[in-house]
């Protein structure tokens, strides 16, 4: 389908400002993001990265006194278009953030709640196989299938993170949104999530915040790095890492004072 | 790099192999300088310190080799300070390969210096040894202080003592061809040209780096040859 000589542009954002109250978090970013690559957004805290990966599935919205300005479109849709049903992005767009946060019920369950909400199994049987499914492709189906009733709370960290995943592709989206996801885990469990990533960026576009530079280089095709509300370079992994052509990027990455 | 990291512990790292590098470079320069110091003089009093001071390269080098893998699995340095290890255990095996002959030089110039003859081409001989001495010189000086320009020009100055290696070729063989008594001595003559000639090589392989390391390319341009003792035309 894509290939990355190829790629096709997924979320498209053109003059992306935030405000929140009076302080402008993002400054007009300009910013394409391909469809099945993993892109990585660093940057020091504060630097707008989080509200630029909010912006993707309108989170932002639910933050009283938030601005956004510009346009952010995902297949040439402009998602900030008063048309846009925001329940309905919000499952095109998944999202799994840093702290582990499965809902206190069973592991089926939380699997099973997204597609429930959304009408998308028409019986019991086929609610098991896209439970069974999500499981599988979030890698966890081997560990849990003996039990499915136990409770998502009782998984461990890295257990309950891909459950989360689970969870976020269940309904069937087209990009998932990872705000630091593996900060919580021991590196164990995030070897075992950034080898997932490789596979889910098959049938996802996958948008990561990392505060891990390592992280970022290691699962990441294209990198943004964001400084005070600013994109000031975006390109492929490598070159980002190797020879960046920003100082403030090569000051970053190598962690000096920039 | 004017700029620190926040971990100052590895700008102390960085700088330590810098001075390695450093150290090596100059050990390489005093071990070519001695060698053909000796041969100029026709002094053979040295040689023994000349063999017997290669181990220290070899020594440093390994030192040296073991400090840059620590600092990588410690550091996971990225983009300059990635560049600037790989280069550093680059150029310090260059420096090594230079220790390597100038030890071949002093071995050889024992012979020369026994055999008591009086040649003219030894003076072509010391205006080679004497270009790739400045250029081993300004290569480590472009080298500490990342001076990219300064290590090109090093770079362009390779083909002075190709074409002059070439010419000097030429002279041996006609020498050669003179009569067989001096064959072996000039032998040892063209390997110790060779030698020299080769360290010249290995500066530019040093240049090379330095432009690397600031850069984060390697030099494009290709360098004009002009050692045609190299070549297939070569029929004196």
């Amino acid at each position: 389908m894509t290939n990355i000589e190829n790629p096709k542009v997924k979320i498209k954002a053109r003059n992306m400002t935030v405000h929140y109250g009076d302080a402008q978090a993002l400054h007009g970013i300009d910013l394409d993001l391909n469809a099945n690559e993993v892109t990585a957004l660093i940057g020091p805290s504060g630097c707008g990265k989080s509200t630029f990966l909010r912006c993707i599935n309108r989170m932002n919205d639910v933050i009283e006194g938030c601005r956004v300005g510009g346009s952010l479109s995902i297949d040439e849709q402009d998602i900030y278009d008063a048309a846009v049903d925001v329940v309905e992005l919000r499952a095109r767009v998944g999202m799994v953030f840093q702290k582990p946060n499965p809902f206190p019920k069973s592991i089926y369950d939380n699997v099973a709640y997204g597609p429930r909400i959304h009408g998308m199994a028409q019986d019991r049987a086929s609610l098991d196989a896209l439970v069974e499914r999500s499981l599988k492709r979030a890698g966890l189906w081997q560990e849990v299938k003996d039990r499915l009733n136990a409770s998502g709370t009782s998984l461990s960290g890295g257990q309950q993170q891909r459950l989360c995943i689970a969870r976020a592709i269940a309904v069937n989206p087209d990009i998932v949104l990872m705000d630091e996801p593996c900060s919580a885990l021991d590196p164990i469990a995030t070897a075992v999530i950034e080898e997932l990533m490789e596979e889910l960026r098959r049938d996802y576009t996958i948008v990561i915040v990392t505060h891990s530079m390592q992280q970022a280089a290691r699962i990441s095709q294209r990198t943004a790095y964001f400084h005070l509300g600013d994109l000031v370079e975006h390109g492929q992994t490598e070159t980002i890492f190797t020879t960046p052509q920003h100082q403030q990027t090569e000051a970053y990455i190598s962690g000096k004072i920039g | 790099m004017t700029d620190s990291h926040i971990v100052s512990s590895f700008d102390r790292d960085l700088a330590d192999l810098n001075r390695l590098v450093a150290r090596l470079g100059g050990l390489a320069e005093q071990q070519f300088a001695a060698a053909i110091d000796a041969l100029e003089n026709r002094d053979v009093s040295s040689i023994d310190d000349i063999i017997a001071g290669d181990s220290a390269l070899d020594r440093l080098e390994q030192e040296l080799n073991d400090r840059a893998i620590e600092v990588i699995a410690t550091r996971a340095p990225m983009a300059r300070d990635l560049r600037s290890i790989l280069s550093a255990v680059k150029i310090a095996s260059v420096l090594e390969r230079v220790g390597d002959y100038a030890k071949n030089i002093a071995k050889r110039s024992r012979v020369i210096i026994q055999e008591e003859t009086n040649r003219s081409d030894t003076i072509s001989l010391a205006r080679i040894a004497d270009i790739v001495q400045g250029m081993l010189r300004q290569v480590l000086d472009a080298y500490a202080t990342g001076n990219a320009e300064q290590a090109m020009d090093v770079w362009a100055r390779d083909q002075e003592v190709d074409a002059l290696y070439s010419s000097l070729h030429g002279d041996v063989l006609a020498v050669i061809a003179k009569g067989a008594e001096q064959a072996s001595v000039s032998s040892h003559f063209l390997f110790i040209a060779k030698n020299i000639e080769r360290i010249g090589d290995h500066t530019t392989a040093v240049a090379e780096q330095v432009y690397f390391q600031v850069h984060g390319s390697m030099p494009t341009d290709e360098r004009p040859k002009a050692d045609l003792a190299s070549g297939p035309s070569v029929t004196t």
